[in-house]
């Protein structure tokens, strides 16, 4: 019983870097109607400099912050430079191109930095509380729930109750009617790509000291397995996005606890399958909604 | 280029593709009238209304808006200049609210303040918006979309409002309380509307010039009387 | 039955060709040539896949390697029970394009529904995953070491000093012909029509009797037998595998090639392949060229073949979806209209 406890809550701390990621991934979706292959990529490589900002200056938060940054950027450059040109005579086009910027990224990685795993400390400890002999949760794993839901919050606040929000919403739903009001369609596209991958950023900073350790290839399963979560919730809802997340984080971390830490992938995989065979529009979304 | 028309197109050439839609359309919309846009359907109405708002590109002639050559000019900032369009469909945003819609259609001035007045004023003008503002766009019916969409053209402040097909889909009464509605704001604001319809009735009804479009250029230009009045006219180019 | 006996004639003038070839190469370029026609395998398949039936699959290292470890784990079997003969290596083989063939169904079943992001998502999964199953079955797969595989010499009727990368171009080119000839056939069949039908307009297919799933999931199979025995292949040339060797990597390696060989064409999957064989050796030359420390030589070396093909790929996707074969048919088009339009009488 005590077991189970424990992966319950390791299961949800885990689930709620899973949900942030799938937020990314859903960010993008509905802005762009675009599944962001590169992202796990592009948020490696935000670690990377986070990793040189903190080597150099010896502060944890610096390199966080210059790695959430680094995200914005990277989303700007990308989104600009690249995903803006992708011809939209087939959705695989900016599938593939979005793969072509994976090798870039990875490869560029390796030659500045080495493929060697690079370890990487936690902020905080990663030893659970006990309270009454039931341990529960760690102090990194508290960190991790505050980091996740300031981003939601902060995220709904954005969107529901600014002027920005709902210029990006409308760019999203509907461009062309957008423009004729006034807003900025492209540089709301740009935006949502700076926002999803700063977001992407902030998932793989809290992700990465759990054990990944840093090398270029470190976030491709975390993409899949965010990916899966962002189906199983639904690629059209946010909500959805957090929800699955969270269910994807609960099952890997029983999966660990009581078939080993090697069948975890197996999971995942089997999960997706079940969910795109089952139910391929996600638990949570309603009727696809239209434009009047 | 006469002071009292706020629009001038001369020699209009666009389309989609290979062969244009609008062949050198020659067209003026005189300051504070209602002009309608009459024809049938592929005569290009709806691509001429969209080559206006910048949607699409011509390939040759001029759009002057109050003596400004358009040229060039990208669509979110025409609605700066005070050219609002209201699609074909109306395009509301159902996703969002009754309120958000009409914020939406302020949000380009900067101005919380004067935004939050102006949507208090189209809630007084149209009071069956007042009571959805909390609904999504896909809760409401098809007038109450159709008003929503000029409502949120309105908040803007045009000068010149471009209305694709404002009675699509709506029962005859709800037209007539739409054709209404714009009569009011031209008395009581000034306002130019080019008007595209379906609907040759109920547009002649309150326009005060018509253009007939045939085949992708302009086939009859007269009064909103005269083409009323004169049969020969109205069998050749209008169908009745 | 026309285009059967064209094909089987030009695979027997190519085989004779290139055994004409394999005695004219050094024995680097023979190896060179040997895993250009395993990595045709499966760029042939993939091509079919995606170009053909409209299916992208970024998977399909895996799908190789679903290939290559049940050949390493059959050729070390018959090397512990003491069996040898000319016909235990095609027997490998063939065991090898069983599980690839069984392991392409299971996901074309799964695959056949979705579309777009969601199977390139379901595929990227098995492209990642696959992998990581040799270290979760450590016992049977040996983890991230990997295995080594017995192969046997040439035999000893071509002569004492026959080298071996002759016959391993051999063996190659033998599975890539025959690939090749497979799929020519196929392509050229009610099959292959059905997938362009499929992948034109599945609607339209329905209405037209086509039974679209049934469709998408033989493509699956046959791209995933064709895939695995390239990577059978590859265990044989380089004598051993690891999950190193079958990463996302390859798969996205493989997607770029048939991208710009130019997808759904099988002349297309040939440049495809010697452009994963030829691109990596010409990034080796340029980090020679620069003379480096080792250790920052070994970091450019490593990852500027990716570099190359990452910026290929984004750039051929952005400027000719066809990519190269589809530029090469584009102007063998416009110089055709152009002789046509000379010959038009009365004008």
């Amino acid at each position: 019983m005590d077991r189970f406890v424990f992966l319950t809550f390791d299961g949800l701390s885990r689930g709620a870097v899973y949900a942030a990621f799938a937020l990314a991934l859903v960010l993008i979706w509905r802005g762009a109607r675009i599944v962001n292959f590169a992202q796990g990529a592009m948020a490696i490589a935000t670690v990377y400099a986070a990793y040189s900002v903190t080597s150099a200056t010896g502060s944890y938060w610096l390199g966080f912050g210059a790695a959430l940054l680094c995200g914005l950027a990277l989303g700007v450059v990308v989104e600009r430079g690249v995903m803006r040109f992708v011809g939209h005579t087939s959705p695989l086009n900016a599938v593939i191109v979005a793969l072509g910027l994976v090798l870039v990224i990875q490869a560029v990685l390796g030659m500045v930095y080495g493929n060697e795993f690079r370890p990487s400390e936690a902020p905080f400890s990663r030893t659970a509380f006990t309270v009454g002999g039931l341990a529960f949760l760690s102090r990194y794993d508290v960190f991790v729930f505050a980091a996740v839901v300031a981003l939601m919050v902060g995220l709904g606040l954005l969107f529901t109750r600014t002027p920005v929000g709902l210029r990006l919403r409308a760019a999203a739903f509907a461009p062309e009617v957008s423009r004729l009001l006034g807003v900025n369609v492209a540089g709301m596209r740009t935006l949502a790509w700076a926002l999803a991958s700063a977001v992407g950023a902030l998932a793989a900073m809290l992700v990465v000291p759990t054990g990944l350790g840093i090398h270029p290839t470190s976030m491709d399963l975390v993409f899949v397995t965010a990916f899966t979560a962002a189906v199983v919730g639904g690629l059209d809802s946010p909500l959805g996005a957090v929800a699955g997340g969270l269910a994807v984080g609960l099952v890997l971390s029983y999966v660990s606890g009581y078939a080993g830490a090697e069948m975890t992938p197996v999971a995942v995989l089997l999960l997706l399958l079940a969910v795109l065979l089952v139910r391929p529009s996600g638990l949570f979304s309603g009727v696809a909604a239209r434009r009047v | 280029m006469t002071a009292d028309s706020l629009l001038e197109v001369r020699g209009l050439v666009a389309g989609y593709g290979a062969a244009p839609v609008l062949k050198e359309v020659d067209l003026t919309v005189p300051r504070g009238a209602i002009t309608a846009v009459l024809g049938a359907n592929g005569a290009g109405k709806t691509t001429l209304l969209r080559t206006l708002s910048g949607l699409l590109k011509p390939t040759a002639g001029r759009i002057v808006f109050d003596g400004t050559d358009l040229r060039g000019a990208k669509v979110e900032h025409l609605v700066r200049r005070g050219l609002a369009h209201v699609p074909q469909g109306r395009g509301v945003v159902a996703e969002l609210t009754v309120d958000e819609n009409l914020r939406l259609g302020g949000l380009w001035r900067g101005d919380a303040a004067g935004l939050r007045r102006d949507v208090a004023e189209a809630y007084e003008t149209f009071p069956a918006l007042a009571r959805r503002r909390k609904h999504s766009g896909h809760q409401l019916s098809g007038g109450e979309r159709q008003m929503l969409a000029l409502a949120r053209a309105l908040v803007g402040r045009p000068r010149l409002l471009l209305l694709d097909e404002p009675s699509l889909g709506l029962a005859p009464r709800v037209t007539a309380q739409i054709m209404a509605l714009l009569l009011r704001l031209r008395e009581a604001t000034g306002l130019t509307v080019l008007l595209v319809e379906q609907n040759v009735r109920g547009a002649l009804s309150i326009a005060d010039d018509g253009v007939v479009m045939s085949l992708g250029r302009v086939a009859v230009t007269a009064s909103a009387d005269r083409l009323r009045d004169d049969a020969a006219l109205r069998h050749a180019y209008l169908g009745f | 039955m026309n285009t059967l006996v064209r094909n089987v004639a030009l695979t027997v003038a190519a085989a004779v060709a290139l055994l004409a070839l394999t005695y004219g190469l050094t024995p680097f370029r023979n190896y060179q040539l040997a895993t250009a026609a395993a990595y045709l395998c499966a760029t042939a398949g993939l091509t079919i896949l995606t170009g053909l039936s409209g299916q992208l699959s970024l998977g399909h290292g895996a799908l190789m390697a679903t290939g290559a470890y049940p050949v390493a784990l059959a050729q070390n079997e018959f090397r512990d029970r003491d069996i040898t003969g000319g016909w235990v290596l095609p027997v490998s083989l063939a065991i090898g394009v069983a599980t690839a063939l069984v392991a392409g169904l299971v996901v074309g079943l799964a695959a056949a529904r979705l579309r777009g992001p969601y199977l390139a998502g379901v595929t990227l999964a098995v492209a990642v995953i696959v992998p990581a199953l040799t270290t979760a079955f450590d016992s049977v797969f040996n983890g991230d070491q990997g295995l080594s595989v017995y192969i046997e010499p040439p035999p000893l009727s071509l002569g004492y000093s026959f080298p071996n990368e002759r016959w391993q171009a051999w063996i190659a080119l033998t599975g890539a012909l025959l690939t090749m000839l497979l799929l020519a056939n196929l392509v050229r069949s009610r099959f292959g029509r059905h997938f362009r039908a499929v992948r034109d307009d599945e609607i339209a297919a329905r209405l037209a009797g086509i039974n679209v799933a049934r469709t998408q999931v033989l493509a699956f199979v046959v791209s995933a037998a064709c895939a695995g025995l390239g990577g059978g292949l590859l265990a044989v040339l380089a004598q051993s595998v690891s999950p190193g060797a079958f990463s996302l990597t390859l798969s996205l390696f493989l997607v770029m090639a048939v991208v710009i060989g130019g997808l759904g064409r099988l002349a297309g999957a040939v440049w495809g392949a010697l452009l994963l064989v030829l691109l990596p050796e010409a990034s080796h030359s340029l980090t020679e060229a620069l003379s480096l420390s080792p250790a920052a030589a070994q970091r450019l070396d490593g990852n500027l073949p990716l570099a190359i093909f990452g910026i290929t790929l984004i750039t051929v996707m952005l400027l000719a979806p066809g990519g190269i074969q589809g530029l090469l048919a584009r102007v063998a088009g416009m110089v055709g209209a152009k002789r046509a339009k000379q010959h038009t009488p009365g004008r």
